[in-house]
Parts: structure tokens; sequence; C-alpha cells
């Protein structure tokens, strides 16, 4: 019944913003849950640095207001330390839901990234991020509808590296068939339960013939076994190209890890900017939501001060988590109160061009729940 | 004479305070011309719409009364083995010679044996840094009005290296090399650009957070350099940020460094910004001062011949060899009335929307100088 809902609400807040206050009413009449299903589920909570608790405050008072079935256990994690804490992860493996503000990796510091390490661990092995126009949110590019879906834990980001003599570094990028397979698999499925009609592979295969075209041929198995969904490829500078001059062309985007983070901030920032476009990052039994594009920015000082962080992405990643949870009514209340408000267009944070503070967002979003 | 070495000594007063001996010498590695003295350049008109593009661009120079004289060379028919390519040796001596080059769109030929064309020009001569100028046309309207900002991508490593092997069935590694001579190079060269064009910032994208001691070195490097030029504001970006804030807000950029990855990536996506790689110039830089100027975009076979072709890359890219050239005031009269026809309208070919020949287009600049 999500399945349903998704497309006829993407379609209607699309093509007429001015439906979209009716919407609220809209609500699917044929659903019938399993006894019990109205159990609270446990979900562990990671604040995160910088503007993590921030905006992971807001998520909690919007699920409160809502009374939605889920209860949060929160664990303190920073970007500082030198791995997860085990008890973050015994409660990520016991719950198999996470929500995640996001957590800061210092540069050049020789602390691997924590975000890397919990997808390594708990084998997250997709990351989709997902771009789309709001409707009241100006933006250069039109009819943005894209799902980035990037491969999570090899290629570039193998942290595979070495000093060979003093001033030559080396660093390995590694393609397993394995893990390019799974990740297009997840792709086509994505598509195929969403009503997608085409995906496209981004890669580098003209220079990095073995690597990327090892990725390339995992990609062409997979899709002969979609017939109804269109397979087509892309260069990877062709497509940052084509995403800023035609970005209504592409629909899934399935890549490997480097090339999946570039294209998923460049779309993100066409259809409106990391603040508000929604991610998480997918296994075979754990799942992690989190702000979609540029997780590891956690903001900067004067933004954590001021409180005037963007907790729309956030907000709208919950919105996705209570679905994976089977919790589709929510889902669809939290949506469409945070699409009301930015539609309404009074209470927009600074990256969006208004002046309001977090809480002003939340309080609006609670307001328009209905 | 007099003024050549007028103008040596005042550069090698402006340099005196801030580069090191090999800044100099990439410098005096050109020579400067005067009225009687023409500078020679290698002109490789390429395939497809080449010649004719090509043909524009000594129209125009010759209406503007710049001091050139072009040495055609044209890509041969036959493996020269000298060069394991279809270039020949005479064609690279010839760069090597004149130190400034313009090289048309030139279709690799398929086969195998031979190198491919840019892969050869690039290692013969060493051409270790890309620079790309993307500034919005006024009066070609893309959604980014503000776009001006200067990419210089580093060439020759990385992870381009073409170092690749299969560990065992299934499993591919593919290695990505940064070295510390390569990236002071690069450095260098962008330092020694935002002096010269009078640009205030250079940021440094990279992904030291994740790829720790590869770009971590470049960025060190870079570090290194940017204290030799205190007067230039100098900044590290992570490249999702980057890519995030050039579709958000392309003023914010000014002159960006990179490894080469990134840089492929960065500068196509920063020539779609401006309208297309039909539109965009991009001059190579080699050791001992080369540059070598080229049209980014394809051969187009479909249009060739047919007096279609757009010849404003090719144009802008012989300004970018201009200003490589200290010609500033010509590069300044040339771009000028090459915006100033853009931007009137009246004279458009016809991948910007409009009617005229490639005749047409390039009469009309000639006749704003």
């Amino acid at each position: 019944m999500a399945r349903r809902t998704l497309p006829i609400l993407k379609q209607l807040c699309a093509r007429s913003p001015s439906l979209s206050p009716g919407l609220g009413s809209t609500r699917s009449v044929t659903y019938m849950p399993r006894p019990g299903d109205g159990a609270p589920r446990p979900v562990t909570l990671i604040a995160g640095d910088g503007i993590g608790p921030l905006v992971t405050g807001a998520v909690e008072q919007v699920m409160d207001a809502m009374h939605a079935p889920v209860y949060f256990e929160r664990f303190e994690c920073n970007g500082e330390m030198k791995s997860v804490p085990p008890e973050v992860m015994d409660s990520i493996k016991k719950n198999k839901v996470c929500l995640k503000g996001g957590l800061m990796t210092p540069v050049g510091g020789g602390v691997s990234s924590l975000n890397v390490q919990l997808r390594k661990e708990l084998d997250l092995f997709a990351s989709l991020v997902i771009c789309f126009n709001l409707p009241g949110l100006p933006t250069r590019h039109e009819n943005v509808d894209i799902v980035v879906i990037r491969e999570n834990t090899e290629g570039e980001y193998a942290g595979l590296e070495h000093e060979v003599v003093p001033g030559v570094v080396e660093s390995l990028k590694v393609i397993t068939k394995f893990c390019s397979e799974r990740v297009a698999k997840y792709a086509f499925e994505y598509a195929y339960l969403n009503n997608r009609k085409t995906v496209t592979a981004v890669h580098k295969a003209n220079i990095m013939k073995l690597a990327d075209g090892l990725f390339l041929e995992s990609c062409r198995e997979v899709a002969s076994n979609y017939p109804s969904i269109k397979y087509n490829e892309i260069i990877v500078d062709n497509c940052c190209m084509q995403l800023v001059s035609k970005p209504e062309q592409f629909d899934v985007m399935v890549t490997p890890n480097l090339y999946g983070n570039l294209v998923a901030n460049t779309a993100a920032g066409i259809a409106g900017g990391t603040g508000v476009m929604p991610g998480g990052n997918v296994g075979a039994d754990h799942a992690i939501f989190e702000q979609g594009a540029s997780a590891g920015n956690v903001g900067n000082q004067k933004l954590v001060e001021q409180k005037k962080a963007n907790p729309v992405a956030l907000l709208l990643s919950s919105a996705m988590m209570l679905r994976h949870l089977q919790f589709p009514s929510f889902a669809d209340r939290l949506e469409t109160a945070v699409k009301r408000v930015i539609s309404e267009g009074k209470f927009m944070t600074k990256d969006l061009g208004g002046t309001s503070t977090t809480q002003e967002v939340v309080d609006a979003v609670i307001a328009n729940l209905d | 004479m007099i003024m050549a070495s007028q103008i040596v000594r005042r550069l090698l007063r402006s340099q005196q305070a801030n580069s090191p001996a090999r800044v100099s010498s990439l410098l005096l590695g050109r020579t400067f011309s005067t009225e009687s003295n023409p500078i020679v350049a290698t002109l490789f008109p390429g395939d497809g719409i080449g010649p004719e593009i090509a043909e524009s661009v000594k129209q125009v120079f010759r209406a503007a009364d710049v001091p050139i004289e072009w040495e055609e060379h044209y890509v041969g028919k036959e493996i020269d083995p000298r060069t394991q390519s279809f270039l020949t040796w005479e064609s690279l001596e010839s760069v090597r010679r004149n130190k400034v080059g313009l090289k048309g769109p030139m279709a690799t030929p398929i086969g195998k044996g031979h190198r491919s064309l840019n892969l050869t020009l690039r290692k013969e001569l060493n051409l270790y840094a890309n620079v790309r100028p993307c500034y919005s046309l006024p009066g070609y309207k893309t959604r980014y009005d503000d776009v001006d900002l200067v990419t210089i991508r580093e060439n020759t490593e990385g992870e381009y290296s073409g170092l690749e092997h299969q560990v065992v069935r299934g499993v591919v590694e593919s290695i990505k090399i940064i070295t510390r001579q390569a990236s002071l190079r690069v450095a260098e060269y962008a330092f020694h650009y935002a002096t010269a064009h009078g640009r205030a910032r250079v940021s440094a994208i990279h992904k030291a957070n994740i790829m720790q001691k590869t770009d971590g070195l470049f960025l060190k490097c870079c570090r290194e350099v940017a204290e030799k030029y205190p007067e230039i504001t100098y900044e590290e970006v992570v490249i999702d940020n980057c890519c995030m804030m050039l579709v958000k807000n392309p003023a914010l950029f000014d002159v960006l460094v990179m490894p080469n990855l990134y840089g492929d990536i960065i500068s196509d996506l920063c020539a779609g910004l401006i309208g297309g790689l039909g539109l965009t110039p991009s001059c190579n830089i080699g050791e001992g001062g080369i540059a070598l100027a080229e049209a980014v975009h394809g051969s187009a076979p479909d249009i060739a011949g047919k007096n279609m072709a757009n010849p404003t890359a090719l144009l802008l890219s012989a300004v970018t060899m201009l200003r490589h050239l200290e010609l500033h005031d010509k590069a300044d009269r040339i771009q000028e009335a090459i915006l100033k026809t853009i931007a009137e309208g009246k004279y458009r070919t016809g991948d910007l929307g409009g009617t005229s020949t490639t005749t047409e287009f390039t009469k009309a600049i000639c006749d704003q100088l």
C-alpha cells in the first residue's frame, strides 16, 4: 500500500502545488495491518556532531507530537572517537533500524571515518539519496526526480593506502563482482518496486577499463533480468554536465562509491540542497537513515550556535524510516506536513533563503500535522 | 628587442617577490614578440569540423593584427614508428620548438597498435596541467549567469595512471598514484596563474577525510605552495561540498586546483554550467613553458564541411593561448568581440539557437574588432 501512495503523492505534489492543502485528506482506503503491528518499535538514535543533535532533536519532537509507534534509544557518538562504541553497534544490530545525525570526520587526521566504519561493519551496501523538487522551493532546475543508488562498501573508499617511497603514495580502488552485482540488483529492484522507468549506470570505463568495466558488466547482467526497465550507461563527466543542464532525463542512477558521492551531491544541489534531500543506507539486515547527501557535513559552529540548521532532510528521512518500519500512514502525515511548510514558505532556514531557526520550522511542521 | 628586455625586467621584478627559479624559467621559456618578430605557433586543425574552425581562428587573428605565424600540422594516415601513433615526430618537435600550439578536435582512429592521440600529446610533451577558464557568456542564457571560475586539473597521474589488474576472478584493483613532485608542479602553476591573472582565491578540492594519505599529500603540497603566495587566499574544500556549492552558487569559487579524476568531473561540470563543451576554452600546460590550447569538443563528423560549426570554443582557447603569451590587450579585444557578437544575438550558429554559418559568425566577430 505504501508503494501505491508514494508515486501518487509525488505526482500530485509535482503537478499541482495548489492541491497540497487538500492532500492531508487523501487516505489509502484499503489497508489491513496485522494484529500487533502497532506495538512501538525501538530505533537507535545517534545524535552525531555539530548540527546533528539539533536536527535529531527536531525529529524526536515531531515523532512525539504524532504519537508515532517508535521510541528512540539514544546513544552518544561523535566523530572524534576512534571507532563506533560496541554498545551502539549492539543496539543497531538488535533494533535493525537506526536514525543518525551526521558524524564529522576530521580531515587528514589518521582517524578513519565513522560513517564509513558503520557502513562496512553492518554491510550497508547501498546508499540512497532521493532528490526531487519540492513545490515552493525555488531552484534553477525543474522536473528533478532522481534517486541515486551508490555502492557503499568498496571502490575508492576501501581505505587501502600506503606510501611507496617518500613523496609517492598509492591508493587502491577495489571493485568486486559480488558487491557490484548486489548493488545493481538493489537498484533494479528499487526501480521495479517503485514503478521507475530507467536505470542509468554511471562509470568511467573508457579510462578505468577493468575496474569500471567489471561494474558495468554486473549491471548489464542484472539488467537482462528486468526487461521492462530501460537500462543505459553514461560516463561520469558527461553525467555531471547533463545533470546541470538537463536533469529531467535521469531516473534511477546506480554508481560505484566515489562517483556516487559526487553525483548524489550534484543531484541534491540542483534539487534544493543537501539540507532537504532525504537518504539512507541499507543492507540485507540493517538500515540507517540520515541526511541524504553529504552526511559528513555537520555544518559550522555558527549554525550550531544560532540553531539555524535545516531539519527538513532528516524529517523526510525519518518519514522514509517510518515506511521502512511499515507505518505508512504516519509517514504520509509527516511528509505532507513538511511539504506544506515548504510550499507555504513562511518558515525556512538560511540555506533555503529564509531566516527561521530550527525550532520554528519544527513548530510549523507540528502545527501542520493532521 | 628593447621592449622585450623591458618586459623581461618588469616580469622578473614582479616575480622576485614570490616565486622560485622554476616559475621564471616557465615564463622565460617563451619568446616575446615585437612588431617585426612574429611568434610561431603550431596549429593542428584536426578532423571533422576542425579545419573550418581553425580557418575562423586564422581570420580573426589576421583581422586583429595578432603577431602570430601559424605552422600547420596534420595527423598522418600511417603510424609514425618514432611516436607510436598517427602524430608525426615533426609535429611534436614543432610544438616543442615553438612552445605554443592550438589544437582542434581530433578523432582517435579505432584500432589497435597505437596510442590515442591525446595520450601521445600528453606523454610526449609532458602536459601536466589542464586549465579551463569557465565564464558565463553574456547573451547566451543558461541557468547560471554569474560563473567566473578557472579549473586547473593535474593531468598526468592520480586515478588515471592506467594501472589496473585482476587480483582473482571477480576482483579488480585500480591504483591511484599521487606524487609530491606532480602535486607541487600543478599547485605552483595554479598559484602562478592566479597571480598572473589577478585572481584572489585558490581552492584545493580533495577527499582527504576518506583518502587520507593520497589526497592528504596533495593538500600538503598545495599548502606549501600557498605559503609562498601570501596575498592569495587559499582554502580547501571537500569534493562533495564543492559539487553542491557549484550547482547552487558558482560565484563562490575562483580558481580550483584538483587531482586528475576530480578535475575531470568538476571541469566538465563547470563546462555544463556555462553552456557545454562547445563553448569552453581549454589549455594544457607542459614542462618548459609549453602551452597547447585546445577545443575539447568532438570533431562532429556529421556537420563537417557544411559551414555550420561553432568556432567559439577554439576561438576562446586561442584567446587563452594569447593570455599565456602575455599578449593581454589583443586577447581582451578578441574576447570582447566574441562576447559582443554572441550577446547581440544576430549571428549565432545552430548549436546556440541561431541560423548563421561559420563564416558569417567569423565575419561578425572581425567586424566587431
